[in-house]
């Protein structure tokens, strides 16, 4: 058991072959793209809007679509407020403030497993990583259902609580609500993947050499 | 935004089969006879294709039609003539609030009507360019601009000095420089001052001139007058192109008759158009060539000569019309069915030579011969005249109830179609610009005389889509319309790009708020400002405290920012009605004087809960 172990610390502390830490530049290069698309996109159609109100929830705000004839997160809110739901608010978000910090953060941690990393930089910043991207698909969860579920008791139309939601279309009222992940969170998704794939090939060159080592 | 759509597939399968089942329909009807039967054929299909515009689709063309003495002006779309929506004037108009707020009132002046005539896109090189339609007042001498942008009157600029009966207007010149006005009546001037109807030849005066019209925002200012001899000025043009600086205008009465004008203003055997240089007048005015009357730089042919010239045109004439190339100008006489094509290079050449036969009043007088070019005998009680793209003239005759098609070339009369019945103005969208087309044309009807259902001794005016686009014109559609449609601006669609909620970064009154919590009343002595914000479904705040006498100012704003999202504030039994658009601020000022509880509510249908839309004016003895 003793020497497992030891054998697991010489493999972690073994510098990053050349492979994994071009997939983690890949990585690196694809952090500023979350800045650029939305996390999550939600589209909200009726009759009276055939041309649905849709709302972009964006790494540090709330972004509705804006035309010369509507500004739908105002309209949105207005709507809202008639089953008692909280007005959505930028100020209302902690995420926007240190989300985009955490992002950033993470970029400088993959650069430095590039650079100076091993295997055990790999799997620090892989397991932060998955815990960052599952907390937040939680936290996102967790807030559509306080929104849903924290009606003002006076409001003019008494609704059951509900949860809006996180992917898929929903039928709330007279309205056909979609809701699907946006670009930024199909960028989180790949860099996932790019973590763990340099992850895999890490281990598996790991192996390969250590099998050629002692042959 | 919404786009101009075409019809898909479903469109033209739809338009088919209307236009199948009004064929049946003619079928059946054709056999059994009757009334309907008898205006109801095969054509009427095909009329149906041209003018069926299926439900979610959109017309192609917006017609702005004056809505005579209702002091309104009515939007209707192309080809499909329905009614789209009333820009209110001259008249308060509870439906948009028009004439309760401050703003509004203010600009009514205390009239509380007026008589639209002759409204007038603005425009650019002679062709329309969709920023303004300005309007004419008849009654009380007023010319007010439309914003296109909004669809909402923004300026009412008058009385106008010394004017009296405001009807050869408001037609404006080929780059919106100016506009013009022109004294129907004559009267003494200036305004206010009195003279015996005796002394009417000589004391009394008439009176052409324009306003200015600011290139960047369309205000309008006084430009000139030019005095003249009391005749009744009737309608104007403005040139284009190699005439772009002159205007023209008729008149009745050059007798200068008082009493039964049917009679006395009928004994000559011609009466006269003017021929005014615009660009020389208003510089003539701008060097103070003119003397101050009723506040007016008013120019004395007189004094200040080479503005104008008298033209002779056939008896008591109505229309007069600039051709699109303007090249030359057309005139009717109503007692003399002669229509008359008038060259202006000629006019130009006669006045350089001085060809003058006499003078009224210190204005020369043109020999007819040398500036007539053509006279037409088109039908009987000639009116108006427009112009399509191919070079044809149209113009309208009231007596023989007809629109003749003629070519102002030649003379000849190509077609004539009847029309129901006695079509006053006539209309081809930008038949009075550099760019006329040729789908379309619109008659304006005085009477409808029972092509309707009854609807009582008040009967409706009638107006009448025609095809132009073939060789022979057809009738495609009867239309009713509120009084009075007397003439009519149409234009592409595709030339306006109105928005549908004001911006609220865009709002800088002062006293608006966004917010509901920033909704309050605030006192200071006996005045009392509100700053109410309308928003689904209360109007905030939900009530109001004000002690009797007090002088209260209502500052609405609707903070919506959604399309068709409009609030109203009707107080009870204070005769106060605000509607607001959104992003839009309102206000009115009043004097509690009515002690007592009086509700307030949403005037303007907005939501599921409007009802609720409610609060209460409190005002304390």
């Amino acid at each position: 058991m003793g020497k497992r172990l030891e054998a697991y610390q010489t493999l972690l502390a073994r510098p990053l072959s050349i492979s994994a830490r071009i997939l983690l530049a890949v990585a690196v290069l694809m952090i500023p793209l979350v800045y650029r698309f939305p996390l999550w996109t939600m589209a909200f159609q009726s009759n009276q809007y055939p041309d649905p109100l849709r709302l972009a929830i964006r790494i540090d705000s709330l972004e509705g679509q804006k035309t010369a004839d509507r500004d739908d997160l105002r309209e949105i809110n207005s709507l809202n407020h008639y089953i008692g739901m909280r007005p959505l608010l930028d100020s209302d978000f902690s995420e926007f403030l240190w989300m985009p910090f955490a992002m950033g953060f993470f970029g400088l941690l993959f650069l430095r497993a590039v650079v100076i990393g091993s295997l055990k930089d790999l799997t620090d910043v892989s397991v932060l990583f998955a815990y960052f991207a599952i907390f937040s698909a939680w936290n996102f969860y967790h807030r559509l259902y306080l929104y849903g579920h924290n009606l003002d008791p006076e409001a003019p139309i008494k609704v059951d609580p509900f949860t809006p939601p996180m992917y898929g279309r929903v039928k709330i009222a007279n309205f056909h609500v979609e809701s699907y992940p946006g670009g930024a969170a199909i960028v989180v998704g790949i860099v996932g993947a790019l973590l763990l794939s340099a992850l895999v090939l890490s281990h598996v060159e790991a192996r390969r050499l250590r099998a050629g080592g002692s042959g | 935004m919404r786009n101009l759509k075409r019809s898909g597939t479903w469109g033209w399968a739809a338009t088919l089969a209307v236009a199948a089942a009004v064929a049946l329909y003619a079928c059946g009807k054709g056999e059994e006879g009757g009334r309907r039967g008898a205006t109801v054929t095969g054509g009427a299909a095909s009329a149906a294709v041209r003018t069926y515009v299926p439900p979610g689709d959109l017309d192609t063309h917006y017609l702005f039609y004056s809505g005579g003495h209702s002091g309104n002006v009515y939007v209707a779309g192309l080809p499909s003539m329905r009614h789209l929506a009333t820009i209110p004037v001259f008249a308060v108009y509870p439906a948009t609030g028009y004439g309760f707020d401050d703003e509004s009132k203010k600009m009514l002046g205390g009239f509380t009507w007026g008589d639209v005539h002759h409204p007038s896109l603005s425009k650019t090189d002679g062709a329309y360019d969709g920023r303004w339609l300005f309007v004419n007042d008849n009654a009380n001498a007023r010319i007010a601009r439309i914003d296109l942008r909004d669809f909402k009157t923004k300026q009412i600029f008058g009385p106008i000095p010394n004017l009296s009966g405001n009807h050869g207007s408001s037609f404006v010149t080929s780059n919106s420089e100016m506009i013009l006005c022109a004294s129907r009546f004559g009267v003494p001037v200036p305004s206010g001052s009195y003279a015996a109807i005796g002394e009417y030849a000589v004391k009394y005066k008439g009176v052409v001139g324009a306003l200015g019209i600011d290139p960047k925002t369309g205000e309008l200012s006084m430009g000139f007058e030019i005095l003249t001899p009391p005749f009744d000025w009737d309608l104007g043009s403005t040139g284009r192109g190699p005439s772009a600086d002159w205007a023209v205008w008729t008149c009745y009465n050059s007798e200068r008759a008082t009493g039964q004008l049917e009679k006395t203003a009928s004994e000559h055997d011609r009466d006269y158009a003017i021929l005014v240089n615009w660009r020389e007048a208003r510089k003539a005015a701008e060097a103070g060539k003119g003397g101050a009357v009723g506040g007016v730089a008013m120019l004395d042919p007189k004094k200040v000569p080479g503005l104008c010239y008298l033209l002779p045109v056939a008896k008591s004439p109505h229309g007069v019309d600039f051709s699109p190339d303007g090249t030359f100008f057309v005139t009717s006489g109503k007692l003399e069915a002669i229509t008359t094509v008038y060259s202006f290079s000629r006019a130009m050449a006669a006045i350089q030579n001085k060809d003058f036969t006499g003078d009224e009043d210190g204005i020369p007088v043109l020999k007819y011969e040398s500036v007539m070019e053509r006279e037409v005998q088109i039908g009987l009680g000639p009116l108006h005249t427009q112009y399509d793209d191919k070079g044809n003239a149209y113009t309208s005759l009231f007596i023989d109830s007809a629109v003749a098609k003629w070519n102002p070339k030649t003379g000849e009369v190509l077609d004539t179609v009847p029309v129901s019945y006695n079509i006053g103005h006539l209309l081809v969208p930008g038949g009075d610009s550099t760019k006329p087309t040729g789908e379309y044309l619109i008659a304006l009807n005085k009477l409808s005389h029972g092509r309707h259902l009854n609807v009582g001794p008040s009967q409706p005016e009638s107006t009448q889509l025609i095809d132009i686009s073939g060789e022979k014109m057809k009738l495609l559609y009867d239309a009713f319309t509120e009084p009075e449609p007397h003439y009519a601006q149409a234009c592409l669609a595709t030339l306006l790009h109105p928005i549908e909620v004001y911006p609220i970064a865009e709002n800088r009154d002062p006293n608006a708020i966004f917010d509901v919590k920033d909704a309050r009343v605030e006192r200071s002595g006996n005045k009392v400002d509100v700053k109410m914000a309308a928003v689904r479904s209360t109007l905030w705040p939900t009530a109001i405290e004000v002690n009797r006498g007090d002088t209260v100012t209502i500052h609405l704003t609707n903070i919506e920012q959604t399309t068709d999202e409009l609030h109203g504030l009707g107080i009870n039994r204070y005769n106060i009605n605000l509607v607001v658009d959104p992003g839009e601020t309102k206000h009115v000022t009043f004097v509690a004087d009515k002690p007592g509880v009086y509700p307030y509510y949403c005037t303007n249908f907005c939501s599921a809960l409007h009802q609720e839309m409610q609060g209460y004016l409190l005002v304390k003895e």
